[in-house]
């Protein structure tokens, strides 16, 4: 019990040094430079407690219930040796923990409230949350896919550059067909997958298949599993704004 | 909405988010691995701990950061149209906004966590030859500029891809010049400075410049920012690599020549 009141402590001491700097640059260009108060300062305070106290709980309850189990198994089958299993797990474990990332909950709700404001789907509750759902499961599936590309590419040893060479080649490809109000959200879908849940738990599985692999460097091979996590998503999401608007 | 039935509402929106990667750990766990799961106790309250963290999260995030982004945004664009001489419907009349937007970006990852723990093992990696300071000080200034940059764009209008994609061309032009250790390094950092809370704040900011400058549609301008957040820090850490590289490189052909002269001026005092 003391060990954990002990953990949360240094968490919410995390938490808010994260926070402090947003509102230190706030506070200080609202009473130098625009000189005006803010409206609705204790809603704001409110949810700035709750995403502090949030964020505190989220990644105390991470390490104690995720993160262990979650890297004993990339461990266990990284090191197993059935290339079905071991695929099959990546691809979970990439959908999976995108699907509860934070940034990309956000950014999903936030890309269907202005995309249905806009008039560019419908604008009833059900629709918008259809879009923010779509959304968020493309991306989950492009995270899982690109994992187990990423892993297949560990294990036969296929140089990184090439694969971001062509994965830029087809971002620009489809950018060119894709409608113009995908293309921020699709760029922006790279950048939130790879965060608080995702990135822990796919450099374990990285480590762990590169330290079992001979001759392999698990700092560079573990990082291509990222770097293709956050350049698949750009893609499936131009294709969904391609076939979706 | 009140605020409890927003609570109830996003906790019930946050199981559905949760369970899928709960259910993948504990069919693995039981399927493949047949291994009971460890301290069963710890992991279900862990669980509780995530799915309440979580709401709490989204909530606030709902409560907080987007209105603080959008109203920084609205009242800076105000402020400085205010303040504006004549340069109607110039990107000079935004200034604020655009130093705000470096400031929060240059403030938001020196203080990031992760972003210390890249520092580390990339000063450990380069045998110190990448100093754990100037690394975070490369990898601050890349998401800031990134940042000011994307909002210049919204303000100007002009299509984003553009901007990322020349930029992403940049970048793989420099990985192939670039030292072999430095780059895994360099994309991680791309990702991991775009922290959850930066994310959400960054974004509203974006979304509220595309909505009060005119002429600009949120949907097609107001996204981007958080791509440019990640695509600068990888040229900068790349840059920065190279010119420490580049540094030590001169250094040790300066003291090469030195060796050299000092060897020549021997040879011609041994010489008579």
């Amino acid at each position: 019990m003391f060990a954990t009141a002990g953990k949360l402590r240094q968490f919410l001491f995390q938490s808010l040094k994260d926070i402090a700097p947003i509102i230190l640059v706030v506070f200080y260009f609202q009473s130098m430079v625009l000189q005006r108060p803010l409206e609705n300062v204790q809603d704001m305070l409110l949810g700035l407690t709750f995403v502090i106290l949030g964020l505190t709980f989220f990644i105390h309850g991470l390490e104690q219930a995720l993160f262990p189990m979650g890297e004993s198994l990339a461990h266990a089958f990284a090191k197993k040796g059935s290339l079905f299993w071991l695929l099959l797990f990546s691809f979970s474990l990439g959908f999976g923990t995108t699907v509860a990332e934070p940034a990309l909950i956000s950014i999903c709700n936030e890309a269907a409230k202005i995309a249905g404001e806009g008039k560019v789907i419908g604008n009833s509750s059900e629709e918008i949350q259809h879009f923010s759902n779509s959304l968020k499961y493309t991306v989950a599936l492009s995270v899982g896919i690109s994992l187990v590309l990423g892993v297949i590419r560990i294990l036969k040893g296929w140089p990184i550059r090439h694969f971001i060479l062509w994965g830029y080649v087809s971002v620009m490809v489809f950018t060119f067909f894709a409608p113009k109000e995908i293309i921020g959200i699709a760029y922006d879908s790279g950048g939130v997958t790879t965060s608080t849940i995702t990135v822990p738990l796919v450099t374990a599985l990285g480590v762990g298949l590169a330290s079992s692999i001979q001759g392999r460097n698990p700092m560079t091979d573990g990082f291509g599993l990222i770097a293709f996590a956050s350049l698949m998503p750009i893609i499936f999401v131009l294709v969904f704004g391609i076939i979706m608007l | 909405m009140s605020l409890l039935s927003q609570l109830f509402h996003t906790f019930i929106k946050t199981i559905y988010d949760v369970l899928p990667i709960l259910g993948i750990i504990a069919t693995f766990q039981f399927l493949v691995i047949r291994k009971p799961l460890p301290n069963l106790k710890k992991i279900l309250i862990g669980s509780g701990f995530v799915i309440l963290g979580l709401t709490l999260f989204l909530v606030g995030l709902e409560k907080a950061l987007f209105p603080l982004g959008r109203e920084m945004a609205l009242q800076l664009v105000n402020h400085s149209q205010d303040n504006a001489i004549d340069l109607q419907g110039q990107w000079q009349n935004y200034l604020w906004v655009l130093i705000f937007a470096f400031c929060i970006g240059f403030s938001t990852t020196i203080a990031e966590p992760s972003l210390l723990t890249i520092a580390i093992k990339a000063n450990e990696v380069s045998g110190g030859s990448i100093g754990i300071l100037g690394l975070r000080v490369a990898v601050a200034l890349g998401v800031a500029f990134g940042i000011t940059l994307g909002c210049y764009r919204i303000i100007v209008g002009e299509p984003i891809q553009y901007y990322i994609l020349s930029g992403y061309t940049f970048v793989i032009v420099q990985t192939w010049f670039a030292p072999k250790l430095i780059v895994p390094l360099a994309y991680d950092s791309g990702g991991v400075t775009t922290s959850t809370v930066t994310v959400p704040l960054i974004a509203a900011l974006g979304l509220g410049l595309a909505e009060t400058v005119s002429g600009r549609n949120p949907l097609i301008d107001g996204f981007g920012l958080i791509a440019f957040a990640s695509l600068f820090p990888i040229i900068s850490v790349i840059s920065y690599a190279q010119l420490s590289e580049a540094k030590i490189f001169f250094s040790q052909l300066n003291k090469n020549r030195l060796i050299k002269r000092k060897l020549k001026m021997q040879q011609q005092f041994d010489e008579p």
